[in-house]
């Protein structure tokens, strides 16, 4: 008989839509809790006002500013320069000892716990650059040696570049090799092949990979703990120089520093609400953008 | 053999890859202009090398070369910088590989136009022509010329094949390089593809690797026979297949080996 084989198929069946559900009910699960608990202090005030003294009134807009211009000046800072990194390894350099290397090398740093990179960024960005460019300029105070919203991104451009890398590198990867010779038959030169055949191939799996890097690091606290992040700015400039709140460390805050539990509890609910809606339209924006390519591609 | 008009001539011509292996093995060999010259052999004795030897595919396996390939004004193929070389493959030698390689993504009249950039023509207005001529003589205007804006890709096997053929003519090469132009097609695609070699013959010098014998015969004035990268015996496709001066040569048209 060979019964046992529907076993298994059903088996694999029940398991693998379980699992399926298990992550759903997950989503649904956080979503819902922070929801209800969150919606009754969301406001517009409480969106677009600044906090007051104790933190429990007002709203959160350094929070919400601070966090969008550190993804995206770490997105300014490590998109380029990670798909260019990755285009030399995997269209440029040849496939040797050397490449190893470096490829270990990138996967070792993208495996680095986010906390290094948070002392990296103080050590190298704050003190050494910053300290080295005051002293180049002459400034007798410190301006460039200090914590703040540039080298925040810097540091989470360090963090995000690795995983950036990584992932353009399996986009370009996964475009046949044929298509490039054959581009390289009509006579095209290497950046004309990477330009008008490889790129535009690979360029829905290079979107998804740069948001999701995108996304884990506007999620990440860590590192940007002594590299600029303030615990309490409620006049956020916008300035590259200036200290700054974030939603993620405003989350942390409220959780296990606030005085009263009771009174912080909407204030950190309604703030995770904000912080997911924020991640899931960068992600939604990669998806859509994914979407009408791949559309393109296929039609 | 001796041939008088020559369109490209290699001499001791060796190409290796990284791993030691020798794919060809001192070929000196003419090919006469504007004429089909077929290259028939085992797999693996080195066909495919020689012809990506030939207008430098190998760079891209990272192979290195010995001996010369001469084109007919005179330039050594081997001693090409780079852009020279783009030049080369972009207008003097079109190529065209086992599978039918369309680029993704790109229309039909994208696809087929793709050479015109790499030969700088700046002349927009131009490109349609330019690809529905070479799309008639590689005998797929009929079938294309209502869906120009679709995906190359959505075309079958066989349109995809002279698809690439079309594409590597655009430029009006003199050379055409066909490996195993036919192995992946239908038996009516294979005769569409074979006509169109004919008709190409009269002004492109083409050489064409091929595993099926017939096919040799019915396309090509003459023939080389390869054998574990050597070239063994070169003559008119009839003497070779009714007269071959090698036992190799004989044994391999009558079947013994493969
Ligand atoms: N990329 C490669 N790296 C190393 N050796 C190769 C490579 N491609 C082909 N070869 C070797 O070169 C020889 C000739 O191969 P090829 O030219 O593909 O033969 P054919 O086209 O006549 O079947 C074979 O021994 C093959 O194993
Ligand atoms: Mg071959």
């Amino acid at each position: 008989m060979r019964d046992y084989r529907k076993g298994y198929e059903l088996a694999f069946k029940i398991i693998t839509n379980a699992t399926a559900l298990l992550v759903v009910a997950i989503v649904f699960f956080i979503l819902s809790i922070v929801t209800i608990k969150g919606f009754d202090h969301l406001s517009w005030e409480f969106i677009t006002a600044e906090p007051t003294g104790d933190m429990l009134h007002g709203g959160i807009w350094p929070m919400i500013k601070g966090t969008v211009m550190l993804v995206m000046m770490m997105s300014i800072l490590t998109v380029p320069l990670g798909t260019v990194i990755a285009i030399y390894l995997n269209e440029v350099s040849r496939k040797n000892w050397f490449y190893n290397i470096i490829m270990s090398a990138i996967r070792t740093l993208a495996a680095v716990p986010s906390i290094v990179y948070g002392l990296f960024g103080f050590a190298f960005f704050v003190n050494i650059v910053g300290g080295t460019l005051d002293w180049m300029i002459g400034y007798e105070d410190r301006v460039f040696q200090e914590r703040c919203l540039l080298w925040a991104a810097f540091t989470m451009g360090a963090l995000t570049l690795p995983t950036n890398v990584i992932s353009v590198t399996e986009a370009l990867k996964l475009v046949p090799n044929e298509q490039r010779h054959a581009g390289m038959c009509l006579g095209y030169t290497r950046w004309e092949v990477i330009k008008w055949i490889v790129f535009p191939q690979a360029i829905s799996g290079i979107l998804t990979g740069l948001v999701l890097s995108i996304s884990r690091g506007a999620g990440e606290v860590a590192p940007i703990l002594f590299v600029g992040v303030a615990y309490f700015i409620p006049h956020f400039s916008g300035a590259p120089l200036d200290q700054f709140m974030e939603l993620g460390y405003h989350i942390f805050v409220m959780a296990t520093q606030s005085p009263n539990v009771d009174k912080a509890a909407p204030v950190l609910y309604a703030t995770t609400f904000v912080l997911l809606v924020l991640t899931f339209t960068f992600n939604a924006i990669g998806q859509i953008v994914r979407w009408i390519h791949r559309r393109k591609m296929s039609r | 053999m001796k041939i008088e008009n020559k369109a490209i001539e290699t001499f001791d011509f060796s190409v290796k890859y990284p791993n030691g292996v020798l794919g060809c093995d001192s070929i000196s060999m003419p090919f006469a202009a504007n004429e089909v010259t077929a290259i028939i052999g085992p797999s693996g004795c080195g066909k495919s090398t020689f012809l990506k030897g030939m207008n430098r595919l190998s760079d891209e396996f990272n192979c290195t070369y010995q001996g010369s390939v001469i084109m007919k004004n005179g330039t050594d193929v081997m001693n090409l910088d780079p852009y020279e070389l783009c030049l080369l493959r972009g207008n003097k030698i079109g190529y065209v590989m086992q599978k039918p390689v369309p680029f993704s993504g790109k229309t039909i009249l994208q696809d087929v136009s793709m050479p015109l950039r790499a030969n700088m023509e700046p002349d927009g207005g131009n490109v349609y022509d330019k690809v529905k001529s070479a799309l008639e003589k590689a005998a797929l205007w009929d079938e294309v010329h209502d869906r120009l804006n679709d995906l190359s890709t959505s075309l079958s096997g066989g349109q995809q094949q002279r698809l690439c053929i079309a594409r590597a003519i655009i430029n009006a090469p003199e050379i055409l390089l066909l490996d195993e132009p036919c192995s992946s097609l239908d038996p009516k695609s294979t005769q569409l593809v074979e006509n169109l070699i004919l008709e190409l013959a009269s002004d492109h010098t083409i050489m064409i690797v091929t595993h099926n014998m017939q096919q040799a015969q019915r396309v090509a004035q003459r023939t080389a026979f390869f054998y574990e990268g050597k070239l063994i015996e070169y003559d008119f496709t009839n003497a070779i297949f009714n007269n071959p001066s090698d036992e190799l040569t004989g044994d391999y048209i009558v079947g013994k080996f493969s």
